[in-house]
């Protein structure tokens, strides 16, 4: 057993040191549009595990994540962005004194964005959290709109729909990948703890879980605030990589986006989330070509824009038809599995 | 025999759904280390009766004092956290986690650490976790699942997942066990070495247990004191020869083929 858990941790150390090789390699010969492509991977696999935390490890149906990760990606967007291009991009009305002013370097903006985030959470969580499946699906769809249409008419501070313009693009591949690590790390540990069974149990059956003394009010709502912060923290990654953000972004195909993610790769299943984020990210790109005019020998196919998520919407039916637990289900690939000759899928430890 | 504590006290405790009362002065004492039973038809009101003792319910009227202490409408998991456990008459198991974490799920209650110390690795933290994980492997050899404790909740076979249920509610160190059914589909020699098992926990872990039964065998069997209910009403209580014996008893709730058969 011991043996096992040096020999895990130390193919684990060796599987991140390849990754950074791979980055640093990827860095030097991949063209923009690709490396582009792969912080997206990053970013959608810090929503999508901050997600399965809500969704797939509480059981708490959640529809916010676009709102959270608004609230990051302004908080921090507006941390970084030099005064001389606030002035520069508030046409309409000037920002305020104090937002002028602020500044903090990167590391500091985008975990400030997820505290900021974690705190609209804690907020949204309170009221709505006493309500239970669907419901909470509703209210926290409507929490997700409230932000963005505040983002939109509170022009002083967020310069309402034009949106925020040059941000500086701090977000490359070191950032992006080590804060993804970052995400990983804790909600694994979160996750794999007692506290994490505590969850668990809340969502396989609440009624025993309080019998068993567990306050789960306070447990949805600790888990709902820890998935939001995760949630701030990938949205302001987001701005700084796009390096232009407004309300428009974070409409509610956003949080679709990160849900299609969650359930394609298994509900409560962490591995999954993170195998869904890579499939998931290089198949919306791949498939813009169905958005382009197609020439089938004689005949010319005109490009729909949007078709991309028509086909994703409705893999998603496909999925929820006929694959409901997603490619892993509840299970982790773990490093015992990888190994065992049969392949044979195991649990979370 | 010498007087012992009185562990539980339901004064008046009453239950009304509506117009329906479910409950009608649900009225108990139960001394402290004693194997008690509440027996009755079905839709007596004995499930009721568990759920406002757990807080599930918020009784109507009445109150309930255990040790003295008033926990009336207390939420279920500070119930829990005073020292009253319980299992369920269907059988909820969190099916989707293993056997050892269905019961250090139970155990969490009593874990000091919170959850911000997982990703920190605190020395503390992790002794704890592992003192919860052995805790959990001791409770699970004592009902005798400690082989199957990597396998699937939902995978155990019936008894067994009745034994889980019970090593599960044990592991939140409880002083007061109420046991609903439990041996709900047992066979003959199941249900009896089930008494063997209710009689040595709570010797082993210094308990004071209610049970709802409607296997005779084991409540006349396991019990030293029962109360009836029929009808949300209690009309009898007394030890299980008394009860044996007691018409209204054997009217409402044994029949008549019982005295055939007895």
């Amino acid at each position: 057993m011991m043996g096992d858990r040096i020999r895990n941790h130390t193919l684990t150390l060796v599987a991140i040191f390849g990754l950074a090789t791979f980055l640093w390699w990827a860095n030097g010969n991949f063209d923009g549009y690709k490396i582009q492509i792969m912080n997206l991977i990053a970013i959608n696999a810090i929503l999508a595990v901050s997600l399965n935390l809500i969704y797939g490890f509480t059981g708490m149906f959640s529809l916010g994540h676009a709102g959270f990760m608004c609230v990051g990606a302004y908080v921090s967007s507006l941390l970084i962005l030099p005064a001389s291009q606030k002035e520069a991009i508030y046409i309409l009305e000037p920002i305020i004194a104090p937002l002028h002013a602020a500044h903090a370097p990167f590391v500091v903006a985008v975990l400030l964005g997820g505290v900021v985030a974690a705190v609209f959470g804690l907020l949204i969580a309170l009221p709505v959290l006493r309500l239970g499946g669907d419901y909470l699906g509703i209210a926290t769809l409507g929490f997700g709109e409230i932000i963005r249409v505040f983002a939109n008419n509170l022009v002083p501070i967020t310069n309402g729909a034009l949106g925020l313009k040059g941000i500086p693009g701090y977000a490359n591949l070191w950032w992006n990948y080590g804060f993804m690590l970052f995400t990983f790390y804790v909600i694994i540990r979160i996750v794999n703890s007692n506290f994490g069974n505590a969850l668990k149990a809340i969502r396989d059956d609440e009624v025993a879980a309080k019998a068993m003394g567990i306050d789960t009010y306070r447990y949805r709502v600790t888990s709902f605030t820890i998935g939001a912060f995760f949630a701030g923290i990938g949205g302001a990654l987001l701005a700084s990589l796009l390096t232009t953000i407004d309300p428009k972004m974070f409409l509610f195909v956003m949080t679709f986006q990160v849900l299609m993610i969650v359930v394609a790769g298994g509900l409560g299943s962490i591995t999954g989330s993170i195998i869904g984020s890579v499939v998931i990210t290089i198949l919306l790109e791949w498939l813009r070509f169905v958005e382009n005019p197609i020439i089938i020998g004689s005949f010319e196919i005109p490009g729909i824009p949007g078709m991309r998520m028509v086909i994703f919407s409705l893999s998603l039916v496909l999925i929820i038809l006929f694959r409901r637990e997603g490619l892993m289900g509840m299970r982790e690939l773990t490093w015992d599995t990888l190994l065992s000759p049969f392949g044979k899928r195991g649990d979370v430890e | 025999m010498s007087e012992r504590n009185i562990i539980l006290k339901t004064p008046g405790l009453t239950m009304r759904f509506g117009g329906l009362t479910a409950v009608d002065n649900f009225d108990i004492e139960v001394q402290e280390g004693r194997i008690v039973g509440l027996i009755g038809p079905n839709g007596a009101g004995k499930t009721t009766c568990f759920n406002m003792i757990t807080g599930f319910y918020n009784p109507s009227e009445g109150n309930i004092y255990f040790y003295d202490e008033d926990i009336t409408g207390l939420p279920t998991h500070k119930v829990c956290a005073k020292g009253i456990a319980r299992t369920f008459q269907n059988i909820r198991l969190f099916y989707n986690e293993t056997v050892l974490q269905n019961v250090m799920i139970g155990a969490h209650l009593r874990q000091r650490s919170s959850w911000w110390q997982a990703p920190l690795n605190l020395p503390s933290f992790l002794r704890e976790e592992k003192e919860i994980s052995d805790k959990a492997m001791f409770l699970l050899e004592k009902v005798g699942l400690s082989d199957l404790a990597g396998e699937k909740a939902n995978s155990l076979p019936y008894g067994e997942q009745r034994r889980l249920e019970i090593a599960r509610a044990l592991a939140t160190q409880p002083k007061f066990l109420l046991l609903d059914e439990p041996a709900a589909g047992m066979n003959p020699q199941e249900s009896w070495e089930l008494m063997h098992f209710i009689q040595k926990t709570r010797e082993d872990f210094d308990l004071t247990i209610l049970l709802i039964e409607h296997d005779m065998k084991v409540v006349m069997g396991v019990c030293e004191h029962i109360w009836v209910l029929d009808y949300g009403k209690l009309i009898a209580e007394g030890p299980p020869e008394e009860i044996q014996a007691n018409p209204k008893v054997i009217e409402a709730y044994l029949g008549e083929e019982y005295l055939e058969n007895a």
